[in-house]
């Protein structure tokens, strides 16, 4: 009986301690003070800059780390690596900016969203970038925060089995299709069948391994995603050779890291580093020749890594070599794809396509660095 | 039973023989005997469907492949000796219990030892699993035997472990785990790269041992003569248990974050860890009422008159022997908590079970494995909740509440 | 006595001390902090959600939704509203959580009895069903059923055959179903009036007989009144009420005939089991509440087996059981919302996709808290009523 009386004691100093700590995490005072005191310039900022400048940057700069939501469970874009480590193409670009920020790629705190997460981050600033396989779309530009650079061009494919003789849209009248819910794709696949005028059986999923395992089994005749994802999770099947992405794509899907609206200099910060990762393709600056082209022949390369004038890190608070540091954790834009998306990716293999630089025919194009 | 209160003149029951035994037991009349036909005929299909499975068609690459991401998840594996040292103690404590408490804890003491023996020297074909690790799995059934010598010291009380696993989790929960800043040995390790059985075990432990006292002051408030703070109570207990749990994680993950101001954040496991306390603690609340009713108000009665005030009559009175009554119950909400964890999925959050979504898409090739990594999952959790009702039903006898 | 208390009534009691007092001060300062807190709790809510952008308003229910659902119960395509669609899954909850509580409860009640065999086979065959469900989580029971299962049946185009015709597939159950012809309503409507005035004459005549002595011929006569209600709306309805709707192979699936979907009929299955392993436990300890001496004199009377459990041990194992099943028959439908994990679209999974959608996280979710709250209440009072009414006619 003594026994069970110190136990109760005991729960009962803990239950009142978390008591005490349950009430005060939704505090009524804090929202309304932080609200209201969220205006604060930087004085050193010379041009008269907007309200909410650098806040968020004055945060990851105090934190000394880069809050970045990703995915843990997208192939070749956010996944786990055996030894548990966030890898893929989303999450190398937050390591990249934590690169530029604080010369360390590792300075990132990488978190695990949902897709019914994007939004609610964004707008709460929980996290201060999202890079999380996520469409640009004019609403979500709206309603969620700031999309900064376009790092990925993909679009709505078909995956079917080779089987089943489906060439065009028109032949999938009245098929069972495998989908995500909550995304762009749901929707997509809902407009253009109407569209069409066309039926079908929507069989739909949380999971993405779950709308491919459905698929594979034969639950459904096609499964419909963004092309590059089809072609990652096609190649993995137990007979690679059964089942054709069509060549019909349905929609735009722009993939683009975004942050949260408010600080335009953090916007500028991200904005920065994706360009300067797609110019050092450009330029022909890898992770491995960075310490040689510091002494290019070419002003524009010099400048971008830091080595003379301002391409306009000062204003942003950065170092005039944090591009070059960025560049040197995680390689130059075509190297990162290759790394995870080249013939020998360490994901799956996708010909480069529109993400082909604008000079080699594709879509990737940033600003220069200057 | 029948034989000891039948007279003394009968001659003492003989132990039957095999077939006798069958007869009795399944056989005693022809609809017994298709009954016994048609289980036979069930278990054989369903054994062998099962183990033709298991054995032959089944691919296990995504369980053996990285066992280790189950385990701790993105845990950052140059960190690795702090989930280990927690092993450890905990090892150690549950031998220790097991010496104190033979009875309830022996079955699962024994099993963990064996479990843990047979991981150490599995000869997995993988490289994540370094030697280190082996001599951790290996040294924890030293530890728990080396505990359960401990714990049968006579000098070692039941109180004294208690205190020390109230300890031990706090210790490993706040410090070892998450890390101190200013400590160069023990970094920060952001809980957003905790995952796996960890967070599972984090979660119910967590939640277990929160839910509990809330749960009973619920209880008593619901039983409370202040009408103000009895009305609270209600309205609270039957709000929550009439929404299902995936909802309250939702508020807490989303729409909690939504009314917080910008910038700031609640750890995304601390909002899982507050919904499932809140929604366990109203459940407690019913089941500690239940208790609370069955103790004779003469107890209360008879308190007061020797001039105890109110809050030592509840204390000392009436909570302990409404606790006694319901400790069966409670422990069976436990085990619900504890599966109930697996819910965090659906907020993103990498337990257990949301690990084995990340172990599909670890390569293209496990994709559709999903059965095998299921399955595996579901032993786990079959485990743990078992012993848990192994330990209730034992305490159930001891404690004689089913027999009354 | 008397003088002990006029002792105690001289003295004066402090303020501080004086227990009535104290307890009305504790109930004000209670209700204060009570009220405190709603009204912080609502004037913040009302704020933020003006600031950060998020009216607290309904109107986006009207808007086309845009997203399709995978089966409903309602008709429904992606040009319908998003109020359209949260109907479709609040029924959709309804049909799967009604469906399983009956399956549950037979389930529940035959395993709770084989638990309870002489036989020991049976019985130890029914502890590990008991035991393998109650300590997995009905999550990973789901995907085990859905994908271990389901998702391994035969392809559609090796649909197995079944008399009816009925084909079983990956994509379902596809069983020949009657449906109603153009004038099968009449039909419809006729046999209605025929059942209910056979059981108006039933209960009528019978009482008259049993207040009279007279004979009536009751259940000839309801029986005649029916078939002659039946028959009239045969022929009025031309001879064909019912056509028998097949389904046949077109395309990629079959079209017509009553179908079982994989994802529904996984959650079904899987709600269904998980649940009736808690209602056997319930089952087994209501039962072994009865006293053993109603079952031996019940015995001594000659009722055999069947008779006993029936007619004596049940009836009166339900008072210990109802309370019990009230809760598990709430936890079933609190639990079909992780259908949305295994592809079956109901109230939870839609509220989360229209979440997404159209962006309204607070009205939404407000939306489905009090949905599921009113299920839940609706549910426990009506069986709380059944409730009293078993527990008074026993006493």
């Amino acid at each position: 009986m003594r026994k069970i009386l110190i136990l109760i004691v005991s729960l009962l100093v803990i239950s009142l301690v978390a008591v005490a700590c349950a009430s005060q995490a939704p505090s009524p005072e804090k929202v309304v003070e932080t609200v209201v005191v969220t205006v604060e310039v930087p004085a050193e900022q010379a041009p008269v800059q907007p309200q909410g400048y650098g806040t968020i940057a004055n945060r990851v700069r105090e934190r000394g780390k880069v809050v970045c939501g990703v995915h843990t469970e997208l192939l070749g874009f956010g996944y786990l690596d055996e030894n548990g480590r966030n890898i893929g193409f989303d999450v190398d670009l937050c390591r990249a900016v934590a690169a530029a920020m604080f010369g360390d790629p590792e300075a990132v705190e990488l978190v695990p969203i949902t897709a019914a997460d994007r939004g609610p981050v964004l707008q709460t600033g929980e996290v201060d970038m999202v890079s999380r396989n996520m469409t640009w779309t004019s609403k979500r530009d709206a309603e969620w925060g700031n999309f900064t650079w376009i790092t990925f061009y993909d679009g709505q494919g078909f995956l079917v089995h080779s089987d089943s003789g489906i060439k065009t849209l028109q032949d999938m009248d009245g098929a069972s299709i495998c989908v995500t819910t909550g995304t762009t794709t749901e929707k997509n696949l809902a407009t253009t069948f109407a569209d069409a005028g066309l039926s079908y059986e929507a069989v739909t999923f949380e999971e993405t391994s779950a709308v491919y395992g459905a698929y594979e089994e034969g639950r459904c005749d096609v499964a419909t995603s963004d092309k590059s994802q089809l072609a990652a999770v096609s190649a993995g099947f137990a007979n690679p050779k059964d089942h054709v992405i069509l060549d019909i794509t349905i929609s735009k899907e722009p993939l683009t890291p975004a942050v949260p609206s408010g600080d335009d200099q953090w916007f500028d910060i991200v904005k920065s580093v994706m360009w300067g990762l797609i110019n050092a393709e450009e330029y022909g600056v890898t992770s491995s020749n960075i310490e040689e082209m510091k002494s290019s022949d070419n002003a524009n390369i010099r400048t971008m890594l830091g080595e003379e004038g301002d391409w306009g890190y000062s204003v942003l608070g950065l170092e005039p070599d944090s591009l070059a540091k960025a560049v040197a954790a995680v390689g130059n834009y075509g190297e990162l794809y290759n790394h995870y998306f080249g013939p020998n990716g360490i994901a799956f293999t996708l010909p480069r396509g529109l993400n082909s630089l604008w000079s080699e025919g594709g879509m990737i194009y940033a600003p220069p660095i200057k | 039973m029948n034989a000891s209160n039948s007279p003394p003149t009968l001659a003492p029951p003989v132990a039957p023989g095999p077939l006798e035994w069958l007869r009795k037991n399944l056989f005693s009349n022809w609809f017994n005997a298709v009954l016994t036909l048609a289980s036979l005929v069930f278990l054989y299909f369903t054994l062998v469907t099962i183990l033709r499975w298991a054995l032959f068609s089944a691919d296990w690459q995504p369980v053996t492949y990285s066992p280790l991401l189950f385990l701790v998840g993105q845990y950052p594996r140059a960190q690795l000796w702090r989930p280990g040292l927690s092993l450890l103690i905990g090892t150690f404590l549950i031998g220790m219990s097991w010496g104190l408490w033979e009875r309830y804890i022996k079955p699962f003491a024994i099993f963990f030892a064996i479990l843990l023996t047979i991981l150490a020297i599995f000869p997995l074909k993988t490289p994540t699993i370094t030697l280190s690790i082996r001599a951790v799995f290996l040294a924890s059934p030293v530890l728990i035997i080396l505990g359960y010598r401990i714990g049968r010291l006579p000098a070692v009380k039941g109180k004294y472990v208690i205190t020390m696993w109230l300890l031990a989790a706090i210790f490993i929960t706040l410090v070892l785990l998450p890390g101190l800043g200013n400590i160069p040995a023990l970094p920060k390790i952001a809980t957003t790269s905790w995952g796996g059985l960890l967070i599972t075990l984090l979660l119910a432990v967590g939640g277990i041992t929160l839910s509990f006292p809330i749960g009973v002051l619920l209880a008593l408030g619901r039983r409370s003569s202040l009408t103000v703070v009895k009305l609270f109570s209600i309205f609270f207990i039957e709000t929550i248990r009439g929404v299902p749990l995936v909802t309250v994680l939702f508020m807490f993950s989303i729409i909690l974050a939504l009314f917080l101001p910008a910038g700031s954040r609640i750890d995304r496991i601390v909002r899982a860890l507050l919904a499932m306390v809140f929604f366990s603690s109203a459940y407690t609340a019913e089941n500690v009422r239940g208790g609370l009713q069955a103790v004779p108000p003469g107890q209360a009665e008879a308190a007061k008159a020797l001039g105890l005030s109110n809050f030592q009559i509840t204390t000392f009175i009436v909570l302990p022997q409404a606790l006694r009554l319901v400790i069966p119950t409670i422990v069976g909400q436990f085990i619900s908590l504890f599966k109930d964890t697996t819910l965090v999925v659906i907020v993103g959050i990498n337990d257990l079970l949301g690990i084995s979504n990340a172990v599909l898409n670890l390569k293209p090739q496990f994709v559709h494995l999903q059965m095998e990594v299921y399955l595996f999952v579901a032993v786990i959790f079959w485990i743990f909740s078992y012993f848990m009702s192994y330990t209730s039903r034992e305490l159930e006898k001891s404690l004689g509440i089913g027999k009354r | 006595m008397t003088i002990l208390s006029n002792t105690q009534a001289s003295e004066k009691i402090p303020l501080w001390r004086d227990e009535r007092i104290l307890r009305i001060v504790a109930q004000i300062v209670s209700a204060v902090v009570v009220l405190a807190f709603l009204f912080w709790g609502v004037t913040n809510f009302l704020r933020i959600t003006q600031q950060r952008g998020m009216p607290l308003t309904y109107n986006f229910l009207r808007e086309p939704a845009g997203f399709p659902i995978s089966e409903g119960f309602l008709t429904y395509d992606p040009t319908m509203s998003f109020g359209r669609a949260f109907l479709v899954g609040l029924i959709n909850t309804l049909v799967v959580s009604g469906s399983g509580i009956v399956l549950a409860s037979i389930l529940g009640l035959i395993i709770g009895l084989a638990r309870l065999s002489s036989n020991w086979l049976l019985s130890r065959i029914a502890l590990a069903y008991i035991e393998f469900h109650r300590n997995i989580p009905l999550l990973v029971l789901m995907f085990l059923w859905y994908f271990g299962v389901f998702a391994k049946l035969p392809s559609v185009k090796e649909s197995i055959a079944m008399p009816g015709p009925s084909y079983l597939s990956q994509r379902g159950l596809y069983i020949t179903f009657p449906r109603l012809t153009e004038t099968g309503s009449i039909f419809l409507i006729f046999s209605g009036i025929g059942v209910i005035l056979a059981f108006a004459a039933f209960y009528i005549l019978r009482h008259i007989r049993e207040n009279t002595g007279r004979e009536t011929h009751f259940g000839l006569t309801s029986l005649g009144l029916f078939l002659l209600l039946t028959i009239a709306g045969w022929f009025l309805s031309g001879g064909e009420p019912f056509w028998m709707d097949k389904p046949s192979m077109q395309g990629f699936n079959f079209q017509g005939g009553f179908r079982l979907s994989p994802e529904f009929t996984a959650l079904l299955v899987s709600l269904t089991m998980y649940t009736a392993a808690f209602i056997a436990e319930v089952v087994r300890s209501g039962i072994q509440a009865v006293h053993r001496g109603q079952v031996e004199a019940a015995r001594a009377l000659g009722l055999r087996s069947p008779q006993v459990m029936s007619l004596i041990v049940l009836p009166q194992a339900l008072r210990v059981i109802i309370p019990p099943l009230i809760s598990q028959y709430l936890n079933l439908t609190k639990n079909s919302s992780l259908a949305l994990t295994i592809g079956f679209q109901e109230l939870f999974a839609i509220s989360k996709i229209t979440i997404n959608q159209a962006g309204r996280a607070v009205p939404v979710f407000l939306m489905v808290m009090l949905t599921y709250l009113a299920i839940s209440l609706l549910t426990s009072l009506v069986l709380n009523v059944y409730n009293r009414k078993v527990q008074f006619v026993e006493r």
